[in-house]
């Protein structure tokens, strides 16, 4: 069972990161950030997250800080 | 060269690399253009055999580049060139006064406007004093008339260099980098410059440093440019160089700069000799200028005759600092065979007799 | 459970990208500070930064730099280089700064096979200024200076830089990479460490060209403009290594 924390500072909301998870753990949420965007969230109730870190590395804005496998 | 102290008869150009040489300039990057190739290629034998840095580079738009990246490290590296092609290191130099870097640059001025040609001229006063660059920025500006003054300046314009974290332009011209006189190497006198609070080293033990010109912040500009300025001022109180010769009791003053004031000391000498009370004024620093001392002469009610290869470019600036306070003239030919003593006399005689006749 | 992903040591703390959402500059940065981790030369790199969009790296990573004049950063690489041979010199630039008004500079550090290492964006347009054309727009693209598409009339052809780099006898290393997905990912970050490897052997330049979407000038989205550089950018300018002489002394 892996983690993600997220800078929603940092996230652009390009949502690669929703396409690249492999089990979809990372969604488009209600909340917006202070550019007015979507942000994105992970939720995982399930511990379905293999800490595969493709999110990470196919973000553009780093927002993705640390992934825990 | 073996021995410091020994005078040796030997050319302009020679002389300036040399000069480079003793001074510690680590790097040249240059690109060959007459009248001044002669130093580009001494230091092509040189920089290597003391296991220095040298590139001939692919222009003279890289040449001013790399010394810029040399220069950022802390260490003395220069370029040398000549007039038209100087035109394509403006953007640099530009840079360079915004960066605080210590660029030293020598221009062996050749005949313009454009390709020219390889006769000698002093067209380069505007370009070196104004610059061709964009936005505000001072650059120092030291004219040798002799080949003695060559290596003595150079020496200066490193040490001035990296005092002020300024580009300097040694100010020379096609006679003096072609011609031989006997002159004197000596020891490069002036003290060595700790750089260690902005030289890009490698962020070890520190953060990480940037130089740049760049200034996305208004406020953080403002202040970047006036820093600049004041250093400038420091500059003119520190730096401010001439030479004047028998201006105490002158009715005119004849002024030049660089290897024409050669040629005005003699034809101050046939103008008292016919009666004329005539004085010489040598601007040293072409920047920063010395308007305060010319602005006190002419108080005295001196007049000024400007002798210069151009179409008065150093004319206005003596006009500028005289600020009406007696006549300023003009002896001028644009390019080509420097003007002869004769016809130097001649003419401040013409102007003698003008502003007699007017006088009456 | 154990850390597999953190923010490289050699970038900056408490960075925030200044680029466009979905744009590739922001993957390339990372993958340049993961090598300089790896490799330990933070303390000894010293960078010549460019002009465009990357204008702003030495607020990102924590290495020396120099601000280079458009097109000059391999020129002042060359410079910091022959002034300090023991330094890991670097530049980072877009298409416009390298290919276009640098070309001169870039290729003459390639021909005199100065030990530096030079990365390449490539997004086939001039980004910072609003998304013009420039020597690796593709033929047909639009752009705002080609309204009507790239044409042989009044553009001529796209310049393919890797490849011509390693013409350069002085190139030690020259490929072709993308940010598109995360094999290519995988790929571009070996070919950063070779482009940096070739300088540390003290073998000669080393070069890498990445390709890299543009989502805002191209007007699309950050997927839609990814999907461009798997197909049409693929086409014209394939991925490889062009130039490998990294074993050869």
């Amino acid at each position: 069972m892996g983690k993600i924390i997220i800078d929603n500072d940092r996230c652009k909301s390009c949502y690669i990161c929703t396409e690249t998870c492999p089990k979809k753990l990372i969604k488009i949420s209600q909340k917006t950030n202070r550019l007015g965007d979507y942000m994105v969230e992970f939720s995982d109730p399930d511990g379905e997250c293999i800490g595969c870190a493709m999110c990470a590395k196919r973000c553009p804005d780093m927002a993705i800080t640390e992934v825990w496998r | 060269m073996s021995d410091k102290n020994e005078k040796v008869l030997i050319k302009g150009n020679y002389a300036i690399a040399q000069a480079a040489v003793n001074a510690g300039c680590q790097c040249y990057f240059g690109y060959p253009i007459t009248p001044q190739t002669e130093i580009g290629e001494y230091l092509s034998s040189k920089m290597p055999e003391l296991n220095r840095g040298y590139v001939c580079a692919e222009s003279e738009l890289a040449a001013i580049n790399m010394v810029i990246g040399a220069v950022s490290t802390g260490i003395k590296a220069m370029t040398s060139s000549s007039s038209c092609a100087v035109a394509l290191m403006q953007e640099a130099l530009s840079y360079a006064c915004g960066d605080e870097l210590p660029v030293v640059l020598i221009n062996v001025m050749r005949a313009g406007p454009g390709l020219g040609y390889i006769y000698p001229a002093q067209g380069d006063y505007n370009q070196s004093v104004y610059g061709g660059g964009n936005g505000d920025y001072k650059i120092i500006v030291i004219a040798p008339s002799t080949v003695q003054e060559c290596i003595d300046y150079t020496y200066r314009a490193f040490y001035m260099a990296h005092k002020y974290r300024n580009p300097v332009i040694l100010l020379a011209d096609g006679l003096l980098g072609q011609m031989m006189e006997p002159a004197c190497f000596g020891q490069y006198p002036y003290p060595e410059i700790d750089n260690s609070s902005w030289a890009l080293t490698g962020a070890k033990g520190r953060d990480a440093r940037a130089i740049y010109s760049l200034g996305a912040v208004e406020s953080k500009q403002i202040e970047r440019i006036e820093h600049l300025f004041r250093k400038f001022d420091l500059i003119s109180k520190n730096e401010t160089d001439w030479e004047e010769f028998e201006t105490e009791d002158a009715d005119i003053i004849l002024t030049a700069f660089g290897s024409m004031t050669r040629n005005i000391k003699a034809a101050m000498k046939v103008l008292r000799e016919n009666g004329i009370k005539a004085g010489c004024f040598r601007p040293i620093t072409l920047s920063p200028f010395p308007q305060q001392r010319i602005f006190e002469l002419a108080s005295e009610g001196k007049d000024f005759a400007v002798v210069e290869m151009n179409m008065g470019q150093m004319f206005k600036d003596v006009k500028y600092s005289v600020n009406g306070k007696s006549q300023v003239e003009l002896i001028n030919r644009p390019v080509g065979e420097w003007l002869k003593v004769e016809e130097i006399v001649s003419a401040v005689e013409k102007i003698m007799e003008k502003s007699y006749a007017a006088s009456i | 459970m154990q850390q597999v992903f953190s923010i490289p040591k050699s970038m900056k703390k408490d960075f925030k990208y200044t680029f466009c959402p979905g744009c590739d500059h922001g993957i390339a940065i990372r993958l340049l500070s993961e090598v300089i981790d790896e490799l330990n030369i933070q303390d000894k790199s010293i960078c010549a930064t460019s002009i465009g969009c990357s204008v702003f790296l030495y607020d990102f990573i924590n290495v020396d730099c120099i601000e280079a004049p458009h097109g000059r950063a391999l020129a002042e690489a060359t410079g910091v280089k022959r002034a300090c041979p023991d330094k890991v010199v670097f530049t980072y630039q877009g298409d416009g700064d390298f290919a276009s008004i640098g070309l001169a500079e870039s290729m003459h550090a390639a021909f005199r096979g100065e030990r530096v290492t030079a990365l390449m964006l490539n997004n086939t347009t001039y980004g910072m200024t609003g998304g013009q054309h420039g020597p690796t727009t593709m033929m047909g693209q639009i752009t705002t200076t080609s309204p009507m598409g790239r044409n042989r009339e009044y553009y001529g052809y796209p310049a393919r830089i890797a490849e011509q780099l390693a013409l350069a006898d002085g190139c030690a290393y020259s490929a072709r990479v993308a940010l598109d997905s995360i094999p290519h990912i995988n790929e571009a970050k070996k070919a950063i460490k070779k482009a940096f490897q070739v300088q540390l052997n003290g073998i000669g330049l080393g070069f890498v060209e990445i390709l890299s979407t543009c989502p805002t000038n191209w007007k699309m989205t950050p997927e839609q403009a990814h999907q461009r550089v798997r197909t049409e950018m693929a086409e014209t300018f394939p991925l490889g290594v062009f130039k490998d002489i990294s074993e050869v002394k």
